[in-house]
Order: structure tokens, then C-alpha cells, then sequence
């Protein structure tokens, strides 16, 4: 743990190359948005095929008001309160069914925001996007160089990791988790299980805004395109196939995405292909994701050999050849 | 006048098109609770396919039922050997569902490329109707009769069938018509290929029409998702009438709201989910 | 004031009467069984008293308060606990935080989103006891997937047990129960304390009986025969109920 934390402080200075250090910040970033939508996925069982459009909320609220002249502070505050607004908005419709019902409310209210990002082109500059010029200078360190923007991304992330963990270990993690597996019994427990879910959406929306301000000021750009359906397809793919439901597991899938996107794509056009061949690879070894698959194949293998070598400890003296 | 009556025939073919990709969708969702998110992609597939026979002379009528033949026989593998065992996991199926159509929207790319291919209406299906004095373009008109044909069709099999009352029975159960003697996997695979032979069918069809173009599957998919919540899971009637009420949301709201087009779409199906979570004619699942 | 008093209790799906004009009173302390052959509506009598399900028509009294229309989850603030015929724990949790889930619904640190669960000794320690009394506090880390039928069903009793309930519904505490087991569940029950009213629902009668002061007779959602053992048993109703006349 520490020595990962060592090597992701110092990560500028190792590699380097400009290129790589933006992936790193890209992996980062999406690593947010998926520990966001991990809440709801992973550990409030509300699978969400919408998050992309409260990423992108953030991103376009911030553009449009830096745009009209606003400075940052307030280009960023504004965006993650009316980020947080539209995932109010989400979770009251959307809370009015579980399971599959969810999913398409989600969807449908996703594809809602990216028709209008898409076509209301007076209000978002449709198809074209919106640049922003400059990047937010926190406290007066400038993010223009690669490298300082990646310290801060990692801050950031760091702070977010930190805030999953402890919300994950506390009792309002440990009731959203009881409402995933039994929420029927949850309420004869005493517990309001539908402003439980209500919170853990507001909480995931925070940090998808939060992701969503990182990716504008890396990508100094932002577009309908981050509003689409298979934005979020992605960022659910990155949750599922790094393993739902663990703080690593969508950290491990965010890269796994980001890497094969930006650095294979260099190598094979069809980048697309092969990560949906990945991903069919871990449906078939490791359903329930790349990290927690890891750990049962680990303790398997560990298991098979320490039972081995038991057996071969067993065996009498004389017959002991390696 | 001629541009509502033309607003009209468009609507009509479109809600054609939907049907065929949606009856497919409703059925897989229907019966075995998969929200098939690779359906897009067999629409898109299959039109390529078939646009692919009609390039080297096919008849129109049996590249449509070659390339609906093709997705059968990939839906039906794909559903055999990956997607059985998923049985019951929601987030295994859409990660699988989800990969396969990203393999598909690939390898449609590389096999097809970039270009937007539409194939000329078949020459049997040139021209127009003419109707009480207006004109009507005559493969619109065919799109909406051979809907309506594999309407009748599928409404026949599930009504009136053996086979038929076998999926219902899933439908309303599925480990009590396993418990019954109804061998419900190899339902499961049947319909999955079904499904997709319909959306191929569809595909083809709407090629004349809409063209086949990367993108496709994911402009085609959440449609097919507002018609069967519209309509209501598992029911061929909703997925009939809420094909048609997409059809003309769409071209009329384009025409007249092109800045909201996307939201007229997607609002009715949020306000039934949210006032009438079961569609309009489906059955409540307690 | 009696502990539960139901008064014209109504319940129909669709064309279907579950629950006909069922009353029910049952006082402080009293031990209560309520039995009935298959689909008499005891367990959706349940459902209504504890709120998972709304009633067409009747009153709901819980130590005089009137909670007809109070939400599911008032009532297990106002004293209200039960257990399921079908058993529905946590699955992915240990013993020890099963326990600590059902005794969290009823504090207000259930909110808090910065403290670390299991260093809430009040809370865990409050479980342990809990698990202890049904029995179990040698294997309260363990897993639940790692339990056997017997002791989930133990676990229920002491989830519920630990809510500290003035009502305490149980709904086929007894099912899929070995004699061995059953037995076992017979003494936890025998040793509730009289401050807590126990309103039993179930099929298999000979454990069941030895509990009960007084017994409802339910068919086809109708309240037959109410009394002690002794009258309920000597009731001809109770047999036509039971072998069809």
C-alpha cells in the first residue's frame, strides 16, 4: 500500500513523458466517476446507466458560466450544487422503481440531458462543444504543466479514496449495503430505506461532479459526446469489470478502460474490439470482477500448492524426491 | 397538407422498423429478464449483412431472411454458451451484453468502414401508390405491411402455439414452468435468437430507408428501450402500439421541435415509468 | 391497555378477500399462537400488523396508539419486531454485524457517515449479548454463508431479541427446523421475559402448543375459534377446519 502510494506520488518524475503523465491523470479522474457510481453500484445494488450525464453536468455547468465571464471559484461551486440538484432530481424519479426499472429511468434521464447537450445548440453549442481556456489555479498553484495538474488530480483522488473508505466502514455505509441485500427487512428494522438511497445518490453525484470539473480542466474541452449513453455504458464497465462492490475493484477498471482507449488505440485501431473481448474473458474467468477474481484465484493457486507441499511432507523419508 | 401526410408515411414506416426491433427486445426481456443490450447491434449487423447480399445481387426478400437466418444462429451460440450461465446476474449480463456490442460495433467498422452504406430500394418496390388522389412512396407502405405481417405472425405463435404457450408461461414464471416440464433453457436460446432474427429483419428492411452507418446500434437501442417500456415488458400488443406512438414522437417532433427532438422521446417513457411503471399494457410483476 | 389490539382488519388482492374482519386482542405479556391450514392469511395478517402492506379497512392499535396508517418503519421505533418464515439475513455479513444492523435501525448513528462501525462498542457488544443468548456468541465472526439452518434461524430470534420489542411477532419461528433444533428454539423461547408480548404464528403443533396462553384459529382469513388450549381443542370448529368437513 505504501509502496503504490510512493510510486503514484512520484509518478511524474519516473516517467516523464508528458504523454503518459496525462493518461495517468485521465486514469485518475475516471477513477473518481467509477468509485462514484461504485456507491450506487457496488454497494446500494442501483445499477446506473446515467452517471455520465452528472459528470458531464458539472463539466458543462463550469464551461458555460467560465464562458459568460465567471471566475473559477465560482464556476466550480456553482457546477457541483447544480450537479447535485440533477442527481436530486434522478434519485426521486428514478427511486420510484428498483432493479431493471432503475436502470431505465437512469438511462432515460441520461439520454434526456445528452438530447439536449446534443440539439439545444443556442444553450450548449451542440455538436462543437465548449472550450475553456484556462485551468483553475487552486490556492495559486497553476495546473497549466502536465505534471502539476497530475499532484493535484492525485490529491483529489487521494481525498476521494479516503472518503469512500470511511464511508463504506461506517454505519450509514453498513445500512446502504443492508438495503442492496434486504431491504424489505431493513424497513421492519427500523430504517427509511428510501432517503438512505436518496443520500447515496447525492454522495455519488458529489464526486461524479467532482470527476466531471477534473476532466474539463484536463481536457480544456467538453462536448455531448461525454454525455452519451456509451459514456456511461463505460463507466459502468469500468465498475463491473474491475470488480463492483470492492474500493480497488473500480480504480483497477478505470484504468483498465483509460489504458486500453489512449494507449492501445495507438497500437490497434480497433481498441473497442479487444476490450470487449476482455471484457467477455471476465465474464467467462471472473464474473465477479477483475479484483475480487484476482484474490480467488490467488488463494486458490496459494491453496493448491501449500497442499502440495503438504502432501509431499507427508510422504515417508525415504520417498521424498522433489 | 403533403408535409404532415409525408410526416405521417414516415412515422408509419418508422414505427414499422421499430416494431421488428423491439418485439425482439421485449420477448428476450420479457421471458428472461435480460436487458439485451447488444440488441442495437444485431439490428445494425444484420443490416450490414444483408446489405452485403444485396451488393452481390440477392433477391431483397431472402438477403432480409439470410442475414435474420445468421443472427439467429450467433444469437442463439451467444445465448447458449455465455449467456445461460449468467442466469439471474444482472451486472454479469450487462457487462457481457455490453462487450459483445462493442466487439460488434467493431468489427462492423472494420469489415464495413466508416461510410454510411444505403443500398437502392429493391426495383419491385419502386415508386409510388397512389391513394385517393395522394401520392405514397411504396416501400414506406411495404415497411408498415410486413410489420404488420410479422405481427399477425408473432401474435399467432405466442397466442395460439404450443410454443407460444410455453414463453407465456416463462413469462409469468419460469422455475414453475421448469418445475411443470417445460424446458425453459432451451426456450431461453430460442427466443434469444428470435429476437435477434427480428432485429436483422428489421435491419434489413429499414437499410432502403434509414441506411446502415457506424453509430447505428446505439441510436438504435435506446428506442427499442423507450417502445418496450412504452408498451409494456413481454407484451407484443405494447410493443406494437408504442413502435408507432415512437414512430410519430420522432419525425413530428423533429420536424417541429428540432432543438427538443431528443426530449419529446425520452419524456413519455419517464412519465409511464414513473406514473405507470408496468408500460401501458403490460402486467404487474409483484 | 392491552399490547395489540386489531379490530376489523381488511385485506383483498384483486378479487381475492385474504383477511375478513379479523380481530385480534392480545394483552401485555401474553403469549399468543396463531394457527390455521395453508393460505388462511396468517402470514399476510402479519404483513398488515407490522406494516409491510396496507389495510382496506380496520384499526391497528399497538399499547393504545392507533398505527393503521404509521409507516413500516415507525413501528419497529414504537416496539414493534418479527421474524420471517423465509429466512432473510445478510448474506455477506458476519454473525456479529447481522445483529448490529437490527440493533443500528433503531439508533440515530444509522446517519453517520464518518465513524467506523465496528468500533461502536456500545452497539457491538449489545450484539454479542444478543448472540449469546440464542446461543451462539462462540461463533459470532463467522460468516453467515458459513451457518447452518438451525443457527440463521437463531439468529433471526436474536436480531429480533435485540431490538428489546414490547411486541415480538414470530412467523414459523419452528420451519425447516430439526427435532434437535426445534427443541433448542422451544427453551430460547421459554426464557422471554413477560415484558415482551409474543404473538406466534405456526403449523407444527406440538412445540408450538406447550407456548401458547391462548390460541386464534385462522381459515381462509376468517378468525374460526379463539381461546385457551384446552377450549380451542375441544371446539368442533377446530376440526372441521382441520380435516374438512
Amino acid at each position: 500500500m505504501a509502496v503504490a502510494l510512493i510510486g503514484l506520488l512520484s509518478l511524474p518524475v519516473w516517467v516523464g513523458n508528458t504523454y503518459y503523465i496525462n493518461i495517468a491523470s485521465q486514469i485518475l479522474l475516471w477513477a473518481v466517476l467509477a468509485l462514484a457510481l461504485n456507491v450506487l453500484v457496488g454497494y446500494a445494488g442501483l445499477v446506473s446507466l446515467g452517471h455520465a450525464s452528472l459528470f458531464a453536468m458539472a463539466g458543462y455547468t463550469a464551461a458555460l458560466l467560465l464562458d459568460a465571464g465567471y471566475n473559477h471559484g465560482t464556476a466550480d461551486l456553482v457546477a457541483i450544487i447544480i450537479t447535485l440538484l440533477t442527481a436530486a432530481v434522478f434519485a426521486v424519479l428514478a427511486l420510484r422503481a428498483t432493479g431493471i426499472g432503475f436502470l431505465m429511468i437512469t438511462l432515460a434521464i441520461g439520454q434526456i440531458l445528452w438530447g439536449i447537450a446534443y440539439r439545444w445548440a443556442s444553450l450548449t453549442h451542440g455538436d462543437n462543444g465548449i472550450n475553456v481556456l484556462t485551468r483553475p489555479a487552486p490556492f495559486g498553484i497553476s495546473l497549466v504543466g502536465a505534471s502539476s495538474f497530475y499532484d493535484v488530480t492525485l490529491g483529489v483522488f487521494l481525498i476521494a479514496v479516503v472518503s469512500m473508505a470511511r464511508f463504506v466502514r461506517s454505519p450509514f455505509g453498513a445500512s446502504l449495503r443492508g438495503t442492496r441485500d434486504q431491504a424489505r427487512r431493513m424497513t421492519a428494522l427500523g430504517y427509511n430505506v428510501w432517503l438512505i438511497r436518496f443520500l447515496a445518490i447525492l454522495f455519488s453525484g458529489f464526486w461524479a461532479s467532482i470527476a466531471g470539473l477534473l476532466f474539463l480542466y484536463h481536457n480544456k474541452s467538453i462536448s455531448p459526446q461525454v454525455v452519451a449513453l456509451t459514456t456511461s455504458a463505460e463507466a459502468l464497465l469500468m465498475v463491473i469489470s474491475g470488480g463492483s462492490g470492492t474500493l480497488l475493484g473500480p480504480m483497477v477498471g478505470a484504468a483498465l478502460v483509460v489504458i486500453m482507449k489512449n494507449v492501445v488505440s495507438a497500437y490497434i485501431a480497433r481498441w473497442n474490439l479487444v476490450l470487449g473481448v476482455i471484457f467477455i474473458l471476465i465474464i467467462r474467468c471472473m464474473p465477479e470482477g477483475l479484483v475480487p477474481g484476482s484474490v480467488r484465484l490467488w488463494r486458490v493457486g496459494w491453496q493448491a500448492v501449500r497442499a502440495r507441499l503438504n502432501g509431499w511432507a507427508m510422504r515417508p523419508a525415504g520417498e521424498r524426491t522433489p | 397538407m403533403s408535409l404532415w401526410l409525408t410526416l405521417a408515411v414516415n412515422s408509419i414506416a418508422l414505427g414499422g422498423l421499430l416494431f421488428l426491433l423491439s418485439s425482439g427486445f421485449s420477448l428476450i426481456f420479457g421471458l428472461m429478464r435480460i436487458p439485451n443490450l447488444m440488441h442495437g447491434a444485431f439490428f445494425m449487423l444484420g443490416a450490414y449483412f444483408g446489405v452485403t447480399l444485396l451488393w452481390k445481387g440477392v433477391n431483397f426478400w431472402l438477403a432480409a431472411l439470410l442475414s435474420a437466418a445468421a443472427m439467429a444462429l450467433i444469437g442463439g451460440l451467444i445465448e447458449r454458451f455465455l449467456l445461460r450461465r449468467l442466469e439471474g446476474q444482472v451486472l454479469p449480463q450487462v457487462l457481457l451484453t455490453l462487450g459483445f456490442a462493442f466487439i460488434v460495433g467493431d468489427v462492423c467498422l472494420m469489415l464495413w468502414t466508416g461510410d454510411p452504406w444505403q443500398p437502392a430500394t429493391p426495383a419491385h418496390l419502386r415508386g409510388v401508390m397512389q391513394m385517393a388522389g395522394l401520392y405514397f412512396p411504396l416501400f414506406r407502405l411495404v415497411i408498415v405491411l410486413v410489420a404488420g405481417v410479422i405481427a399477425i405472425a408473432l401474435w399467432l405463435l405466442v397466442d395460439w402455439t404450443r410454443l407460444g404457450a410455453m414463453i407465456r408461461a416463462g413469462v409469468d414464471d419460469a422455475p414453475m414452468a421448469r418445475v411443470v416440464g417445460i424446458k425453459v433453457s432451451r426456450l431461453f436460446t430460442l427466443v434469444f435468437a428470435l429476437g435477434a432474427a427480428l432485429a436483422a429483419f428489421g435491419g434489413v428492411m429499414g437499410a432502403p430507408y434509414l441506411s446502415v452507418y457506424p453509430g447505428l446500434d446505439f441510436e438504435m437501442l435506446p428506442l427499442a428501450l423507450i417502445v418496450v417500456i412504452l408498451g409494456g415488458v413481454g407484451s407484443l400488443l405494447g410493443a406494437l402500439v408504442g413502435s408507432f406512438l415512437i414512430g410519430f414522437l420522432y419525425n413530428f417532433g423533429q420536424a417541429l421541435f428540432p432543438d427538443l427532438a431528443y426530449v419529446i422521446l425520452f419524456l413519455p417513457m419517464l412519465l409511464i415509468l414513473v406514473l405507470r411503471p408496468q408500460g401501458l399494457f403490460g402486467r404487474v410483476v409483484p | 391497555m392491552t399490547a395489540l389490539a386489531v379490530t376489523a382488519l381488511c385485506k383483498s388482492f384483486g378479487g381475492l378477500r385474504v383477511v375478513i374482519n379479523v380481530d385480534l386482542v392480545v394483552e401485555p405479556g401474553e403469549r399468543r399462537l396463531i394457527i390455521g391450514p395453508n393460505g388462511a392469511g396468517k402470514t399476510t395478517l402479519f404483513n398488515l400488523i407490522t406494516g409491510e402492506i396496507a389495510p382496506d379497512s380496520g384499526a391497528i392499535v399497538l399499547f393504545g396508539r392507533d398505527i393503521t396508517r404509521a409507516a413500516c418503519r415507525k413501528r419497529a421505533h414504537l416496539g414493534m419486531a418479527r421474524t420471517y418464515q423465509i429466512i432473510t439475513l445478510f448474506p455477506h455479513d458476519t454473525l456479529l454485524r447481522n445483529v448490529t444492523l437490527a440493533l443500528l435501525g433503531l439508533s440515530p448513528l444509522r446517519w453517520n457517515a464518518l465513524l467506523d462501525l465496528d468500533r461502536q462498542q456500545h452497539l457491538t457488544e449489545r450484539a454479542r449479548e444478543a448472540l449469546s443468548r440464542v446461543g451462539l456468541e462462540t461463533i459470532s465472526d463467522r460468516p453467515l454463508a458459513q451457518t447452518s439452518y438451525g443457527e440463521r434461524r437463531r439468529v433471526e430470534i436474536a436480531m429480533a431479541l435485540a431490538q428489546n420489542p414490547k411486541v415480538l411477532l414470530l412467523d414459523e419461528p419452528f420451519a425447516g427446523l430439526s427435532i434437535d433444533e426445534r427443541r433448542e428454539v422451544q427453551k430460547l423461547l421459554a426464557t422471554i421475559p413477560r415484558t415482551v408480548t409474543v404473538v406466534m404464528i405456526e403449523h407444527n403443533m406440538d412445540v408450538a402448543l406447550d407456548l401458547a396462553d391462548r390460541i386464534t384459529l385462522l381459515h381462509f382469513g376468517e378468525v374460526i375459534v379463539e381461546g385457551t388450549r384446552a377450549q380451542v381443542v375441544a371446539d368442533p370448529r377446530t376440526r372441521e377446519v382441520y380435516l374438512g368437513a
